[in-house]
């Protein structure tokens, strides 16, 4: 399984080396080879310098081949250019974009994009752990991690289905795109 | 015409200022607080110190009475998002990027910006102009740089040399139309036989280019190497 992450950060790298551990084929991209140093010791992965979101990097990333994509550079608009290129360009059947404005996140959920919201998720977690309801609208994108490693022994292969609630991630509803004050989460 | 104008580079401020000659109604958004005020001495108050990727602010410039959204910053990435901003959360009729990769362009279009302004591809269309034999010249963009209008020499080594149009393997999206031969234009008919010296036009689908040249002049560009 062909797992591309773009963005060697905390998560990047921390996902890398746990995905590679478990087998799985992972190319990782940064544009700063230092962040690499960021990749558990031994990665068996494939760490490439280059920007993940020119078209030709991930076209040497192999992207064509990729089944599971990660945006997850600190920049919210890079990862929303890379995710819609994994999508668009490569067809990658799953891609993952972290957004930390909420708004953003809700906004490009309803365009057909899975996103993660670490204000949402920050948010969420602090107000259960005060013991109390997470506030609406406040914290639409919500909740704990992805369940990206399942607990069948194939690893991935449990992707959600459409239309399943996946914790902290929004889902991708339609095309049609629902006004932004709308709170589609239900508030949790 | 209300317009915004999101990045206060050269282009959005010499864009905000022509258009306020003209008498439109103009917002332009800047993120750095230091551009801001150097472009506001000039402008005046149709400058705010905001980042038109950010939804809140966009609303705040009047994003959904605007005619046109016209993102003209040097990242692509930051263009991008604003025109998807502006088109599905404020019914903006009009979306305009700039990028600066090319290769962006058809992703552009797709995910539904309008018009899509390429510096990189006009001056690279500038160079190739210069190029006399052995390349593919850019004679202009159609569709908003979908399609390309081309020229392309048939040389003595060229693959197309004698053959008619059906032996050649075009890429699905080409169509070979015209041939100038003795500087008269003649329709390529399908008996058509190239010959040196031949100037073939050509309509081709902008991912096809290098396929197209491949066939028609039989190698790759040769910028690079001159």
């Amino acid at each position: 399984m062909r797992v591309i992450i773009v963005g060697s950060g905390r998560v990047g790298a921390g996902l890398a080396s746990q995905l590679a551990d478990e087998g799985h084929e992972v190319v990782i991209l940064d544009v700063s080879t230092e962040s690499f140093r960021r990749l558990a010791p031994g990665f068996s992965g494939q760490a490439l310098r280059g920007d993940g979101t020119d078209s030709s990097v991930l076209e040497r990333a192999g992207a064509g081949e990729a089944e599971w994509f990660f945006a997850l550079t600190n920049g919210d608009n890079r990862n929303i250019l890379a995710a819609q290129l994994a999508r668009q360009a490569f067809d990658i059947p799953h891609v993952l974009c972290k957004i930390n404005d909420p708004l953003r996140a809700r906004a490009y959920a309803t365009l057909g994009i899975d996103t993660i919201n670490r204000t949402g998720m920050l948010l969420d977690s602090i107000g259960r752990y005060m013991g109390r309801p997470a506030q609406a609208g406040a914290a639409d994108v919500n909740v704990a991690a992805v369940p990206l490693a399942p607990a069948n022994a194939e690893g991935m292969d449990a992707s959600p289905a459409p239309g399943e609630a996946i914790p902290g991630v929004a889902p991708a509803l339609s095309l049609v795109p629902p006004p932004v004050p709308t709170d589609s989460s239900g508030g949790r | 015409m209300f317009v915004i104008v999101v990045g206060g580079g050269r282009i959005g401020f010499y864009l905000t200022k022509e258009l306020l000659a003209e008498g439109h109604e103009i917002v332009l958004m800047e993120k750095d607080p230091r551009s801001a005020e150097r472009i506001r001495d000039e402008l005046g108050a149709v400058v705010v110190n905001r980042d038109g990727c950010e939804g809140i602010h966009l609303a705040e410039a009047g994003a959904n009475r605007a005619s046109i959204v016209a993102a003209v910053t040097g990242d692509d990435a930051d263009n991008l998002v604003v025109c998807q901003m502006a088109k599905h959360h404020f019914d903006v009729p009009r979306t305009i990027a700039r990028v600066n990769n090319p290769r962006n362009a058809v992703l552009f279009r797709n995910l539904g910006v309008d018009e899509i302004i390429s510096p990189t591809r006009m001056v690279l269309a500038a160079i190739e102009q210069d190029i006399p034999v052995h390349e593919l010249l850019h004679l202009a963009n159609l569709e908003g740089g979908e399609l390309e209008l081309l020229e392309a020499q048939i040389a003595q080594d060229s693959p197309a040399l004698g053959r008619r149009p059906e032996e050649i393997d075009l890429p699905e999206g080409c169509t070979l139309f015209v041939v100038i031969r003795d500087d008269r234009a003649q329709s390529v008919r399908p008996d058509t036989v190239f010959m040196e010296g031949d100037k073939v036009i050509a309509i081709s689908r902008t991912e096809c280019e290098s396929d197209l040249r491949m066939q028609l002049i039989g190698r790759p560009p040769e910028i690079a190497s001159t």
